[in-house]
Order: structure tokens, then C-alpha cells, then sequence
């Protein structure tokens, strides 16, 4: 599971070595991110957000669990039983801003976790399953946050429940069926407020779930670097602890800091004010907006605005909402087909001229998404929002595929430590061998097609 | 080879036909735009000369302003909002002793129940009630008022964007609509029972005008101008909005020196621990 010269745990204690008879928890965290795992040397900050997402993902389950625990799930009392955490428990205020602020940076920080994959190509051989995983917690992170927004009951929290319950009627035959069944009513109401409370506090933990999925699946090839070359001898890397814990530690505050400068002098911004007015089922504001973090994909969605029809006949083929939920969903689906639509045998963006062009159109075209989506629906977002959403499949569908074909990539380093040291003995072996310098060191066992090395 | 550029040139034309259908419609309109015509409101709201003492991450409560902005509250919009989240106790935030908030909330009469007859009664308010609402419910709030609901005014100015400053505003915003502006909008016009105010989303407000000169008699002898009240009643309802804003950004500036302090160790030790693995930089 890692490489050849990785450090092995040894439980030094009576104690630690009962333990490790009994149950080798020790040595699993070791292993995961201890001494035991061996890292390339090379990573730069992009490869920090995600052990900041985990990080953020426990502020929220431990934040949650304590607001849970003085909150009620009934439209009668939700608005007040929120103003009432703000209020009268003590340091009730700070728990429910550092948790809605704590949703905006855990999607803050999973946008730069997949950007980085997009740009080095993380999701290619030998490492699809860490993005399929990935894609899926994704998924499963939008839905929490959509249900966490509904549970203070203002009147974002109604009409967005509303809006994308409202995504369902558009399946056709079982579309308004499937929607009163799921929402338990024909609009908002208590059993969806019940219902959005229970999976509001499940899905965490089914996200924690497939966390461990994803980086037992990481620790496997082990982790990706900056050069898409992969590791092949020990000067190549360096154990996980202490050389990433210190990493991620210094930056982990570096980004506390940003966080507590939105939870104590800015803690709404990211908000809606229409959200402190209660739930209102007669009174529909002027422009119902999702949160920031689904801003792109609600742009996408409004985006057809014309049924797709048979020409000069008037049969319409497929009803605009629909088209524009069947896009919506797919625009994320599309990230599961990634690494076959990307051949390129180079990981690295950074040694794809052409490659890392389009990637930065396509953050430009992300970024007009996010804002379209905010806007109201009027023109010229409408427009805009139809080119953006045209150029984001086309990314993904069109050009992505044929710049594997034609582009020529630079050429890349002979190795990891080649790459930080400038110079490396080309034939393998020991040398440069990290800390010890007289262990005989194997390479790593090639691939017999050599369909996973990167083209050299 | 053939199976990928089949699925490249799938994938063209499906996105291709999909997308520009849909685009028909958008770039027709795009084409076509209706120009706006309406009377539109002030979306920039005014401020009160010098700003306000909670303003900024230094900012504080000015407590003679709270107290100032409570009594226009009781004098003034109580008669018509109510402000359910609050409850007597909490004014002793504002500076007064615990004996004045119990005399305070005995002025104010409360519901409750006859102990007597078990029948619906008032009382006066004890510290732990809420603030009472004027009308005792939606439908007699509606018909009191030319069927317009006075909102609640507890988280008024979280609930309005830039709120602070648009109750500012709002208190001032009850001028003569500009020449211009209505030449260009044939159909201006402020209905019977509306009140032209520009920083109002829709321009025409149910709430008469509330603040003339000399309206109340301030305790502590400020001269109760338009601004002056409308400044603190903005202020006293960013206090019942946030009662911990100041907490707030007081505990903040603590967290973020803890966390200063920290990162910089965690810098300095990451400098040490890495000290020997760094590269020499490459040769350009």
C-alpha cells in the first residue's frame, strides 16, 4: 500500500504495544498521516485544501451538533428558536456564524481542492477513483448545505427550498408526484422542515464516510505533485510528519485567520438579509438566490430559457426546465466521465501550453457563471449566461478530448527531486537517498504498457 | 482513435444543438430590450454626518445614543411595530440598573391571565417578558393600517441591506419627488393613503411621515431633530439586531492575535523543519 521505504510504526510503550496486538489504531494513523506515508517533496500550497476541507468539515459537524441541540424543527418556532441561539446561549452567536460562515469555507476551500485537480490532472491513472469519490462528496456537500439553509426558516430558506424542490416537477410523467412526495406537501412546509432537519444531520456523516474512502483510495498511488511525474525512488519524497503536518499547520492558521475576520467582523455578507425575515408562503421576494457556492450552477440552470422543440412544427421535444435541470446536474455529472475524456498521458497543467490556456478560460467562465447566477434574470445575463454555459460543456465535451490529441507538451522533469534539486543521478538507485543515505532503495515496479508514466 | 472522435464530434453536436436552441430566445430578447419605465428609488442610502460608534472593527456602543434610540422606540414606533425578540431583561445592556429595567418594563402592560377568572387580561411587564406587540394579531395590525403590515422591528436592520443606514435613510427619505425624474415617468403618481419616500423599494410607503422637530423630549436634554431621532432609532435597532455585535468584534480582535501568534510559531517551526529539504532554485 506504500512505498518500499516507507517508515514502518514502532510502538516503543508496553502500553502501545498491547494496543497495537489489540486494535492498530496507532499504526493506522501513522500510516495515514503519520511518519509512514511518504509524500512527494515537491507539493506546493494548492495540494494544502484538502486537509483543510477536512478540517472544515469537522468545524461544521462539532458546530452542528451544538446548534442542533438548541434548535427546533417546526415552522411554528424555527425563525424565533434560531434568534433564541443568537440571543440567550451563551456563545450562541459565535457557534451559528462560524457554522454558516463555516459552509461558505468548506466550499471555499473544495473549489481550490478540485480546481488544483483540474489543473495537475489529479483525476488521471492511477487516481480516478480518488475523483469519482471526490465528485460524489461534492454532491453530497451541496445537498447538506441546500437543506442546512432551509432550517432557520427565513424567506430565502422557503422560496430556495421551493425553487429546487420545484427541480423535480420537471421530470416528466412522475415529476409532480415524485416532488410532493419528496417535499411532503405541494409547497414548503412542516414535514420538509422535519425531513431537511434528519438528512441536514445524517449526510455529514455520510460525508465523513466517504472522506475515509477517499483517502484510503489516495494512499494507494499515494499523492500527486506539481510535476504530474511520478514518485520513483525515496529522495523523491518526504514522511507526511513532520515535514505536511508542519505545512499544513502554519497554513491551516493562515487560514483561520481569514475565517475569524468573516465570523467577527463581517459574519453576514455572505448571507441574504431576506433570510432574517421570517418564512412567508404569501410573499415571494424579488429575487430568490441560491448561496454563493451554487451561484454557477444556478446560472446554468436559468440558462435555457426555450423549449427544445421539432422546427416549424411547435411538438416540443423537451420543456425548457427540464433542459436546464438535465444541464444543471450534469454539469457536475460530466466531472465522473473526466479522466476518460482527458488522454493526455501529462498530468501536469504546467507542462501543457494549451491545456493550461482553456483552464484558465474555464475559471474565467466559472467566475461569469457565479456571477450571472446572482444577477437577476434579465439581460444581458441571460445571454451571458447561455455563452458561459455553451463554453463550460464544450470544455469538458469537445475541448478537452481533442487538446490530448493534438497539443505538445514540454518536457518534463526526469524526476521529483530532478525538479526541487536541479539535478538527480538518472539511473534510479540510492543516491540522494533523503535521510537514509545507505538503505537500498528499489524503484518503484513499472508498469508493463507504460500506460501510466507520463509521456518523457 | 475512431470510437473518440465519434464521441468528440457526439458530444459537439449535442451541446451545440442543445445550447444555441436555447440561446434563440435569449439573444431575440437581447435584441429587443424594454427600456425601463418606472420611478426608480434610492438605492444609496444617506448616512448620519460622523457615522455611528459601533461603525468599523473598533466600534462601540454609544449608550447615551441606545438609550435615546429606546425612547423614541416607546414614543414613537411602538405604537405601531412591535419587536418580539427582545425582552426587558436585555435592556440592561443599555446601562440602566436592574431596578430601572424592573420599573421600565412596569410601564409597558403586557398579556396575561386573570388569576382570579382565568380569563385573558394585562399585566404590567415584568424583566422577563418580551416586548409586547401593539395589536394582537396580523388581521387587526392590517385593518389599523390601511391593510399594510408594520414589520417587526427586532432584526429590522439585518433584514434590509445596508440597514443601519437604510432606517437612516428611510426615517429622512420623505422629500418632494425630483421634477425630472417625473417628467421622465408619465405614469408618477403616489396613491391615496401612500407616502412618496424614496428609499423605499417601491417608492410609495404606507408609514406617514414620524419624525418632526421636537417630537419627543430626549431625557438627557439632546435636541430632538429629525436627524438626531432618526440616527438613534437606527442605532437602538442595530442593538436589538445584534445585542452581541460589539461582543463580537471585541472577542475577534482577541481571536485573531491568539491565531496571529500561532500561525507565526507554526511558520517558523515549518522554516525549521524544512530547513534541509529545500532545493537550491534551478538555474534560469
Amino acid at each position: 500500500m506504500s512505498f518500499a521505504w516507507a517508515k514502518q510504526y514502532e510502538p516503543k510503550t508496553a502500553f502501545t504495544q498491547w494496543m497495537d496486538e489489540k486494535l492498530p489504531l496507532p499504526r493506522m494513523i501513522y500510516n495515514a498521516v503519520g511518519a509512514g506515508y511518504p509524500v512527494p517533496r515537491n507539493l506546493n500550497y494548492m495540494w494544502n485544501f484538502g486537509v483543510l476541507a477536512g478540517f472544515f468539515l469537522m468545524v461544521q459537524i462539532v458546530t452542528g451538533v451544538i446548534l442542533a441541540m438548541h434548535y427546533a424543527s417546526n415552522t411554528e418556532v424555527a425563525f424565533a428558536q434560531v434568534e433564541h441561539i443568537m440571543r440567550n446561549v451563551n456563545w450562541g452567536w459565535a457557534l451559528r456564524y462560524a457554522h454558516a460562515n463555516g459552509a461558505s469555507f468548506f466550499f471555499i476551500v473544495i473549489y481550490l481542492h478540485i480546481f488544483r485537480g483540474l489543473y495537475y490532472s489529479s483525476y488521471k491513472a492511477p487516481r480516478e477513483m480518488i475523483w469519482l469519490l471526490g465528485v460524489v462528496i461534492f454532491l453530497l456537500m451541496m445537498a447538506t448545505a441546500f437543506m442546512g439553509y432551509v432550517l432557520p426558516w427565513g424567506q430565502m430558506s422557503f422560496w430556495g427550498a421551493k425553487v429546487i424542490t420545484g427541480l423535480f416537477g420537471a421530470i416528466p410523467l412522475v415529476g409532480e408526484p415524485l416532488q410532493v412526495w419528496l417535499v411532503g406537501g405541494y409547497a414548503p412546509n412542516d414535514s420538509t422542515l422535519n425531513r431537511f432537519f434528519s438528512l441536514h444531520f445524517l449526510l455529514p456523516f455520510v460525508i465523513a464516510g466517504v472522506v475515509i474512502l477517499h483517502i484510503w483510495a489516495l494512499h494507494i498511488p499515494g499523492s500527486s505533485n506539481p510535476t504530474g511525474v511520478e514518485v520513483k525512488k525515496e529522495s523523491d519524497t518526504v514522511p507526511f510528519h513532520p515535514y505536511y503536518t508542519a505545512k499544513d499547520g502554519w497554513f491551516l492558521g493562515l487560514v483561520l485567520i481569514v475565517f475569524s475576520l468573516f465570523v467577527f467582523f463581517a459574519p453576514n455578507v455572505l448571507g441574504h438579509p431576506d433570510n432574517y425575515i421570517e418564512a412567508n408562503p404569501l410573499s415571494t421576494p424579488a429575487n430568490i438566490v441560491p448561496e454563493w457556492y451554487f451561484l454557477p450552477f444556478y446560472a446554468i440552470l436559468r440558462a435555457f430559457t426555450g423549449d427544445l422543440t421539432i422546427p416549424f412544427t411547435g411538438i416540443v421535444l423537451i420543456e425548457a426546465k427540464l433542459l436546464g435541470v438535465i444541464a444543471m446536474f450534469g454539469s457536475i455529472l460530466v466531472w465522473f466521465i473526466l479522466p476518460w475524456l482527458d488522454k493526455s498521458p501529462v498530468r501536469s497543467g504546467s507542462y501543457r501550453p494549451l491545456f493550461q490556456k482553456f483552464f484558465w478560460v474555464l475559471v474565467v467562465t466559472m467566475l461569469v457563471l457565479t456571477y450571472c447566477g446572482g444577477a437577476p434574470a434579465a439581460e444581458p445575463y441571460v445571454l451571458i449566461s447561455q455563452i458561459a454555459t455553451f463554453y463550460y460543456f464544450l470544455h469538458f465535451l469537445v475541448i478537452l478530448p481533442i487538446i490530448s490529441q493534438i497539443e505538445v507538451p514540454k518536457p518534463l522533469p526526469f524526476s521529483i527531486t530532478e525538479a526541487v534539486l536541479g539535478s538527480d543521478d538518472k539511473h534510479g538507485g540510492s543516491s540522494g537517498g533523503g535521510e537514509n543515505p545507505g538503505k537500498v532503495v528499489k524503484p518503484l515496479p513499472e508498469d508493463p504498457d507504460g500506460s501510466l508514466q507520463p509521456a518523457e | 482513435m475512431t470510437i473518440r472522435l465519434g464521441g468528440i464530434i457526439f458530444g459537439l453536436v449535442l451541446c451545440g444543438i442543445l445550447v444555441l436552441w436555447s440561446m434563440v430566445p435569449g439573444i431575440f430578447n437581447y435584441a429587443t430590450p424594454e427600456k425601463p419605465d418606472y420611478y426608480a428609488f434610492q438605492e444609496e442610502n444617506i448616512q448620519p454626518a460622523g457615522g455611528f460608534a459601533f461603525d468599523g472593527p473598533l466600534g462601540k456602543w454609544d449608550y447615551a445614543q441606545l438609550q435615546r434610540g429606546y425612547q423614541v422606540y416607546k414614543e414613537v414606533c411602538s405604537a405601531c411595530h412591535s419587536m418580539k425578540y427582545v425582552a426587558f431583561r436585555n435592556l440592561e445592556q443599555l446601562g440602566y440598573t436592574e431596578a430601572e429595567v424592573r420599573a421600565e418594563a412596569a410601564t409597558w402592560s403586557v398579556p396575561g391571565i386573570d388569576p382570579t377568572t382565568g380569563e385573558e387580561t394585562t399585566r404590567p411587564g415584568e424583566p422577563t417578558d418580551q416586548f409586547p406587540s401593539p395589536y394582537p394579531n396580523e388581521v387587526a395590525a392590517r385593518i389599523a393600517n390601511n391593510n399594510a403590515l408594520p414589520p417587526d422591528l427586532s432584526l429590522i436592520t439585518k433584514a434590509r441591506k445596508d440597514g443601519v443606514n437604510y432606517v437612516y435613510s428611510l426615517m429622512l427619505g420623505y422629500n418632494e419627488p425630483d421634477p425630472e425624474d417625473v417628467a421622465k415617468s408619465p405614469d408618477f403618481e403616489t396613491p391615496s393613503g401612500l407616502y412618496f419616500n424614496e428609499y423605499f423599494y417601491n417608492i410609495n410607503i404606507a408609514m406617514p411621515p414620524q419624525l418632526y422637530p421636537d417630537l419627543i423630549t430626549y431625557a438627557d436634554g439632546t435636541e430632538a431633530t429629525p436627524e438626531q431621532m432618526a440616527a438613534d432609532i437606527a442605532a437602538f435597532l442595530t442593538w436589538t439586531a445584534e445585542p452581541s455585535l460589539v461582543q463580537r468584534k471585541q472577542t475577534g480582535w482577541f481571536v485573531i492575535g491568539f491565531l496571529a501568534f500561532a500561525t507565526f510559531l507554526a511558520f517558523m517551526s515549518y522554516k525549521q523543519i524544512w530547513a534541509g529539504k529545500k532545493g537550491k532554485k534551478k538555474k534560469a
